[in-house]
Formats: C-alpha cells, sequence, structure tokens
C-alpha cells in the first residue's frame, strides 16, 4: 500500500507531468511565470487545492449522480479557491494583486478537474489526495523552472536578490527584456518539453505523416 | 470604444497575450474545420456571459448592490467565482436548447463544442477581466464580442499553421506539443506587434 501511495506521488512528477505529458493546466503556467515568487504562490495555491478537491470529490463519489458530475466537481473546486484567494487578500494583498484574475482561473484549471474526473471519481480518498498531491507537484515543478529561467534572465535577479549584477546597477549582466513579456514562456516550455522528451523518448507523440524518404531509424 | 474593441481582438489577445484557454487552443487545433467551429462558439458565449455577468456583479454581488432591499453592508463579492461559473454553465446550456430547437443545422456543427465552453478559461477570464478593469455596460459587451473574435482569430490562424506542419520534419522529440509551442510564441511575438497600432 505504502509502495502504490508513492508511485501515485512520484508518477505525475516526471513520466505523467500534467503540463508536458497530459497538456492539463497550461494557462497559469504561462501567464504567472514572469518571476519566482508568483510562481511558488501559485504552485502552493494549486496544490493546495488540488489535494483538497481531489479528497472531498473522492469523498463524495458513491453519491453524485453521473448526470450532474461536473456541476458538482465545480462547485467543489469553486469553494476553495474562494478559500484560498480571501486567504491571499487578507494575508499577501500585494502578491494576489500580482496574481490578478490567475487564482480565480484555478477553478477552471483543467489540471484540478481532470484529476477529480479521470483519477477521485473512481479511487478512494486517499489515493486521490496523493494523487492530487503528485499532480500538483508535477505541475509546481514546471511553473518553478520556467519561473527561475524567466526572472533570472529578464531581471538578473532571483526573489528579489540580485544574483547575475545588471548592468544598471554597475555589473555585466544585460537584462533580457523579451524573458518577461509572453512570447518567451512559450518558447521556454516548448524548449522544456523538448528536452523531457529527448531524455525519455517515450513520451514524444508519433508524428500523424512519416516521411517517406529521411531517417526512419531514429523512429522506428 | 473602437479603442477598446481593438485592444480587446489584438493588442491584447486573450490567447496569445494572456495565455486563456490554452488547453483547448492546444487540443483541438489539429484541424481548421474544428478551431473555426470552436472558435465561433466561444466567441458567441463570451459577448453574451461577459455582459450577463456584469449585470449580475453590478446588481447582485458588488458592495452596496442590495440597498434597495434594505440591506446596504452586503458585500457578496467573495461569491463572484461561484456565481460567474453558474452564469456562464447556465448561458451555455440555454444557448445549446435553443440552438438545437431553433437552428439543427449549426446546432450540428457547434454543438459538441458547447459544453466544453463551461469550463473554460477565457470565458471565466473574460468576465474576470471585465470586473478588474472596471468596464460598464456598453464597455463590457465590446469586450465580450472583441476578446472572442480575437480567441476565435487567434486559434483558426494558429490550426491553419499547424496543418502545413504536418508535412514538416520535426525532430522527434519536439514532435506534437513541443512545436505547438513555438509555433504559438512566434504567434505571440506577431500579435504583440500590434501594440503601437490606433486606428484613426
Amino acid at each position: 500500500m505504502r509502495r502504490a501511495g508513492l508511485r501515485t506521488v512520484l508518477f505525475p512528477i516526471l513520466d505523467g507531468n500534467p503540463i508536458t505529458v497530459q497538456i492539463l493546466g497550461i494557462c497559469s503556467a504561462l501567464a504567472v511565470t514572469t518571476s519566482l515568487a508568483t510562481s511558488l504562490t501559485m504552485s502552493a495555491a494549486l496544490t493546495f487545492t488540488a489535494v483538497a478537491a481531489s479528497f472531498l470529490i473522492s469523498l463524495m463519489r458513491n453519491h453524485i449522480a453521473s448526470s450532474i458530475r461536473l456541476i458538482v466537481q465545480v462547485t467543489v473546486i469553486a469553494s476553495l479557491v474562494i478559500v484560498v484567494d480571501q486567504l491571499l487578500r487578507a494575508y499577501a494583498y500585494g502578491m494576489s494583486q500580482r496574481l490578478s484574475i490567475f487564482v480565480g482561473l484555478i477553478i477552471t484549471n483543467c489540471l484540478v478537474l481532470g484529476r477529480a474526473e479521470g483519477f477521485a471519481m473512481r479511487n478512494p480518498p486517499l489515493a486521490a489526495a496523493l494523487d492530487g498531491l503528485g499532480n500538483g507537484l508535477g505541475y509546481s515543478l514546471i511553473l518553478v523552472v520556467v519561473g527561475t529561467i524567466r526572472e533570472l534572465f529578464g531581471t538578473g535577479m532571483l526573489l528579489g536578490f540580485s544574483v547575475l549584477p545588471t548592468v544598471e546597477a554597475g555589473g555585466w549582466f544585460q537584462p533580457l527584456g523579451l524573458m518577461l513579456l509572453a512570447p518567451s514562456a512559450f518558447f521556454i516550455i516548448g524548449f522544456l518539453i523538448w528536452a523531457l522528451r529527448t531524455w525519455k523518448p517515450e513520451q514524444a507523440e508519433e508524428p500523424e505523416f512519416r516521411l517517406r524518404t529521411g531517417d526512419q531509424r531514429r523512429r522506428a | 470604444m473602437i479603442e477598446l474593441f481593438q485592444r480587446a481582438l489584438l493588442e491584447d489577445n486573450l490567447a496569445l497575450a494572456f495565455f486563456l484557454g490554452m488547453c483547448t487552443f492546444l487540443a483541438v487545433s489539429n484541424r481548421f474545420e474544428t478551431a473555426l467551429g470552436v472558435g465561433v462558439a466561444l466567441a458567441v458565449v463570451q459577448t453574451i456571459t461577459v455582459p450577463a455577468n456584469y449585470l449580475v456583479q453590478t446588481f447582485l454581488l458588488s458592495e452596496g448592490a442590495w440597498t434597495w432591499a434594505g440591506l446596504p453592508e452586503v458585500d457578496l463579492s467573495f461569491l463572484r467565482f461561484m456565481v460567474f461559473i453558474g452564469v456562464i454553465a447556465a448561458v451555455v446550456q440555454i444557448l445549446e436548447m435553443v440552438l438545437y430547437r431553433y437552428a439543427p443545422a449549426l446546432y450540428g456543427a457547434l454543438g459538441i463544442f458547447l459544453p466544453l465552453l463551461t469550463v473554460q478559461c477565457a470565458i471565466l477570464g473574460g468576465s474576470l477581466f471585465m470586473v478588474e478593469r472596471r468596464y460598464d455596460f456598453a464597455e463590457s459587451v465590446v469586450y465580450g464580442l472583441g476578446s472572442g473574435l480575437g480567441w476565435a482569430l487567434a486559434i483558426v490562424a494558429f490550426a491553419a499553421i499547424r496543418e502545413r506542419l504536418r508535412y514538416a520534419d520535426i525532430p522527434a522529440g519536439l514532435q506534437g506539443l513541443g512545436s505547438a509551442f513555438i509555433v504559438a510564441g512566434l504567434m505571440s511575438m506577431g500579435f504583440s506587434a500590434f501594440a503601437g497600432v490606433r486606428l484613426p
């Protein structure tokens, strides 16, 4: 049992990562990663919501009629997100302003709903909570990596501390403004997926059309 | 008004500048026709839900909205997320039934995409932006239409590019999702070039 539980947590972190493999929860992964601090806050908020939502929905799974299950799931998730949002407003107002509408968008984050629908509806509460935790951590991993790259090369700082001394402050590093803009988020995640799939080739997708000539051996 | 429309359509494009609706954006952009169907459905729903949520926000949720009932201190804005989701679900359901009754051909084309839109970040995001930026009623109509069309424009263009890309020789690890992200990044750069454009 303990073995299986550990596997449920660890599997989504690298092998079944919600962002790079399951294509879930991408909106917020791109939008909040301009700095490491926002990435960490978002990761914590999402992991909490995923764990709690999976646990609660799994508790109720035998009492939900299948025709209304989506509404029930969304209501549970929305209630949890309201709690998270109110907590952030109360204790970290500046951060909640920086995250803007993206805390609210955890409701429609396909990750939470996808795991609730795909896993929690068929598994006991503890396993569902562990699955939520694993997926939350897998999501957090990508967010932290992207957030680190974007803040480090976009401003030369990490969490507000200067790591690469910028030219303006008398150092040598010229900040890359593009890193803070929207396109770089797409590029970084694109390249991250490339790197991950080169490392673990079994995750790569089959091409829709094979080329007649050229290197077949690589794809065979 | 025209400026707001144009900003919502191009410069502040929901998909490419705010990354909203990305899951659908990546998942259904394999075929051009499907992308067109989803895009049109989203634009229609967005045009209805943003003004509808404006009315709900102003007359039910905002601080002092219950003054007429003798309850001036009631502030229900913490219920916003849940009520908005409810409104969106209701609008989608009603639209589905109306289309089914009066325009079966259109229902056949758009029907399967409508339920998807209930839990779509672009729709909820549009309504939340409307609250955050304090639009009035007319502005919320224009914003709903502009942002919906902008999203449709982005996904249709994206799907067209991906259809052509299918015949390209892409490295194995970049196949599918990876290349889709990079194409979206390039498109996002293209759209950010609209930033300075102002219509007379």
